[in-house]
């Protein structure tokens, strides 16, 4: 058994240690936010907060995990993960949906370690992530709002 | 899907279904497709109990005074959910706050599209176009029956009163009362036959930037796609599939796989070995595990390379005639300054972000119900039916959020959904399956945007336009086999091969159109925007490059060829207007132009790109302008022109499948190059004002990109670009 700290709520969980973080929230945890996109830290659509840093949670040994704070979609609500889901309503830059867990998880990354990014760094940030939408275009729009909202 | 079919009336629709291949059997089927109850199984529990008012297939009021919208179509991101709902709610005067929308079940009989007949599906960007009048009609028909409820019970004449944002009015007495509180009252009134539907300058949403109604799920985490689908005591399916198209299973040993913790085991199914295991990454680790022995007798041996050998020597002879018009042989051959290109053209995969997935249930008294995001409802319905022997009236398809499809989801063959049923076909128990494809599997499947060949050539005349003009196309056909085929191919011809070719709207006294079709072991569909994603890119630059070869500019040369069609003259000169054309750049960058017609849509495109100086190329801006008719919802067109024309340029810039020794070579998204944030040019969308009925907007922008940047490379490095994707300037 293995303790995780996943939203600030302790779960015990029956995991070989090798299994990604990834299936755990999802398939043992039920925390359905956090997606499968490629399993190979190509997409990021499995991005959750570690500690407040981005991470790609289906190459993450659940054994590297244990003790640390582990933010999903689900629980993320600092000020700059709020900003960043505002303007993403505000724009509407979800299409299908499926990518946007991730992007906001790493829009909030990057606003939480750097509060006013230039059009490049955030160009160059969010580049880590795919989405077949291409909502490309509003999610840079989006965090550039949600930037100058938090200012 | 292409545009033809909205065409066929619903009869010819049947016979093609009956004319189609022996594995679909739509025509054999459809008579007993079963009407489902009234609340249909797609709908929630809530809504039949806190529905008072339900007059049609499509809309119930609730005394709480919520308005549920039914969505016919699958949402997948194009925003249809929202569309569907904007057009019922503008004709009911209702508020946009108070209004939900669910998805429809699988019910062929009330969900059809209507510009395909007998059949419930998404695609070919038909959702608006064919729900425009009848959506609103639902609509308007439950604003009626709420006026007369009121009028009934306030005693006055029913055309006295005002509707607005949920509220009916009666001006004189100052008396208001909520849908809500009308609606059990009007529950018990006639439907009516005959309703008014509002003039274009009535509109309260249609038109306007109303808020898409699936944000706040999709930025929460809480939106439901299949791949979140629990059910109880459910196995999660993974499956080993051949490794090459056309292989076979000879055998396999799973005793390695049962080792693994939380592996149920392994079975036999027709497209291979399915590992079943309590959660995923279990059964990706069963697979991981199993030994499986294929036989590679059948199997394709050769490759892309093979392939465009043989399509190019095909492009020396002739093929089914598309188009003829005047003589273009005779002109070619008369004449010693004939302009040639040979294009060339890769499969592609549709790599939705969310792999093909499906959760399938059979319940105790032996009907089953199904969970995923469905495209073409009424063809997965008959093959579930058939696959479990069981009557289509026992099968429950509950349409979910597809997290994207770009048309890979409206499968023909339902070639994921025949999976997850032979899945639960050859478990002998009632566990309930969720067959998940990892990445790879989902890229290598096949089911690729056909990989073509073009040739144009084309002479010019003294004025130096064209006088005549050829192009022969070489390629799979994707309707071939399927039910399409009796609707969409045509002497020889798929439409779906030469759409935007054979229609070109350029005036050429002699202009002929060939097609050679090629039958492949690769299992190919429709991907985003269908023919038009290699005939645009093939004509456009050809235009292009007859224009460089006259001295004409190219947006000049075009507006004289193009005296006919004013749609696509407005969009080109609203794009041209915008993009500050023929204003100078800096050095290393310049604009390039190209203008299509798709899905009775228009779109032009001007591109702005730079070229580095080592050959590395980057599109900076572009301006695209769209005539689509009536903009139901104006953001949700900028959207999917922004959204579209990125997923065009992912086939320009780095998408490609290989085969080799017949198996895709890429399988991740490491391999299979898609377009990144920090490649996404500054999209600037502007919309031809229209009051004509709304035609699609989900593809008319995808084959637009390519020919707009590859022209604007041209014009810079005076090279050819002939081939896709284009790696360097
Ligand atoms: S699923 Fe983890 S990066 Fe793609
Ligand atoms: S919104 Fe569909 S993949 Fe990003």
């Amino acid at each position: 058994m293995l303790t995780l700290t996943v939203n600030g709520v302790d779960h015990e969980v029956d995991a070989p240690p090798d299994m990604p973080l990834l299936w755990v929230l999802r398939d043992l945890i039920g925390l359905k936010g956090t997606k499968y996109g490629c399993g190979i830290a190509q997409c990021g659509a499995c991005t959750v907060l570690l500690g407040g840093t981005a991470q790609r949670s289906c190459v993450l040994p659940v054994s590297a995990v244990v003790g640390q704070a582990i933010t999903t979609i689900e629980g993320a609500d600092s000020a700059p993960a709020r900003a960043v889901r505002d303007a993403w309503q505000e724009l509407a830059v979800p299409q299908c949906g499926y990518c946007q867990s991730g992007q906001i998880l790493a829009a909030t990354d990057l606003l939480t370690r750097n509060a006013s990014p230039s059009d490049a760094e955030i160009a160059d940030h969010m580049t880590g992530n795919i989405c077949r939408c291409c909502t490309y275009a509003r999610i840079k729009r989006a965090v550039r709002r949600a930037a100058d909202n938090l200012a | 899907m292409a545009n033809r079919l909205q065409n066929l009336s619903r009869r010819r629709f049947l016979a093609a279904g009956l004319a189609g291949g022996a594995g679909l059997t739509l025509g054999l089927t459809l008579p007993a497709v079963a009407k489902m109850g009234e609340a249909g199984p797609g709908l929630a529990g809530r809504d039949a109990a806190a529905s008072a008012l339900s007059p049609n297939a499509f809309v119930r009021i609730g005394s709480d005074d919520r308005v549920t919208v039914v969505a016919k179509h699958l949402e997948m991101g194009q925003g249809s959910h929202t569309g569907l709902a904007t057009l019922l709610a503008d004709e009911l005067d209702a508020r946009w706050s108070q209004v939900e929308v669910v998805a429809a079940p699988a019910d062929v009989e009330r969900y059809n599209n209507l510009l395909w007949g007998p059949s419930q599906g998404t695609g070919g960007s038909t959702a608006i176009a064919n729900a425009f009048e009848q959506m609103r009609r639902a609509g308007a028909a439950a604003r009626a029956m709420l006026v007369a409820a009121a009028a009934a019970r306030w005693q006055v004449a029913a055309d006295t009163l005002t509707v607005r944002d949920g509220v009916v009015s009666d001006p004189a007495s100052g008396r208001r009362a909520s849908f809500g509180e009308l609606a059990e009252a009007a529950a018990a009134l006639p439907v009516p036959d005959d309703v008014t539907l509002k003039k274009p300058g009535q509109f309260r949403l249609i038109g306007h930037d109303v808020p898409r109604k699936d944000i706040a799920a999709k930025t929460d985490g809480s939106a439901l796609f299949t791949q979140d689908v629990e059910r109880p005591g459910m196995l999660v399916a993974v499956v080993a599939h051949p490794p090459r198209f056309g292989a076979k299973l000879r055998g396999f040993d799973d005793s390695a796989a049962r080792r693994v913790p939380g592996v149920h085991g392994a079975v036999q199914i027709p497209s291979g070995v399915a590992v079943l295991a309590a959660h995923t990454w279990a059964a990706l680790k069963g697979r991981d595990a199993l030994s499986v022995d294929w036989d590679d007798s059948a199997a394709m041996q050769t490759g892309s390379a093979e392939l465009f050998a043989d399509y190019a020597q095909r492009l020396e002879r002739s093929g089914a005639v598309a188009r003829n018009d005047g003589d273009a042989d005779t002109a070619l051959a008369g004449s010693d300054a004939v302009l040639s290109t040979d294009y060339r053209f890769p499969f592609l995969a549709h790599a939705a972000m969310e792999p093909m997935n499906c959760v399938i249930e059979r319940h105790a008294d032996g009907s089953v119900e199904l969970w995923y995001g469905a495209q073409i409802q009424t063809i997965d319905h008959a093959v579930v039916a058939e696959v479990l022997g069981v009557e289509p009236g026992q099968v429950r398809i509950n349409t979910l959020f597809a997290g994207g499809s770009f048309g890979r989801r409206a499968n023909p063959a339902s070639d994921y959904v025949r999976e997850a049923a032979e899945i639960l076909k050859a478990t002998a128990g009632n566990a309930p399956i969720k067959l998940v494809w990892s990445r790879e599997d989902d890229t290598r499947a096949g089911w690729y945007r056909p990989a073509y060949m073009h040739r144009i050539e084309a002479v010019l005349g003294d004025d130096g336009m064209p006088r005549a003009w050829r192009n022969r196309i070489v390629g799979q056909s994707i309707v071939a086999g399927t039910a399409f085929e009796g609707a969409l191919v045509k002497d020889g011809v798929d439409v779906t091969s030469v759409e935007g070719a054979a229609n070109l709207p350029y005036a050429i006294p002699n202009l002929r159109v060939e097609l050679h079709t090629t039958d492949l072991a690769v299992p190919i569909q429709w991907w985003r925007a269908v023919g038009s994603t290699h005939t645009a890119f093939a004509t456009e630059t050809f235009v292009d490059r007859l224009a460089r070869a006259a001295g004409a500019d190219p947006v000049d040369y075009r507006r004289r060829l193009l005296k006919d069609h004013p749609r696509h003259l407005g969009v080109l000169d609203l794009a041209v207007a915008q993009s500050r054309w023929g204003q100078p750049l800096a050095e290393g960058r310049a604009r390039g132009v190209a203008v299509h017609e798709s899905f009775n849509s228009f779109v032009a495109m001007v591109a702005e790109v730079t070229v580095n100086a080592d050959n590395r190329f980057s599109v900076d801006r572009v301006d695209v302008a769209v005539d689509c008719g009536i903009a139901v919802n104006p953001d949700i067109v900028r959207a999917q022109m922004e959204g579209g024309l990125g997923f065009g340029l992912c086939a320009v810039l780095g998408s490609a499948i290989t085969i080799d020794n017949g198996a895709a070579v890429e399988a991740n998204f490491d391999t299979y190059r898609v377009l990144r944030a920090a490649q996404m040019p500054d999209v600037r969308v502007h919309i031809v004002l229209s009051a004509a009925a709304p035609t699609g907007v989900g593809e008319p922008a995808t084959p637009v990109i390519g020919p707009a940047v590859a022209n604007a490379l041209s014009s810079l490095t005076g090279k050819v670009y002939a081939q896709l994707p284009i790696r360097a300037a």
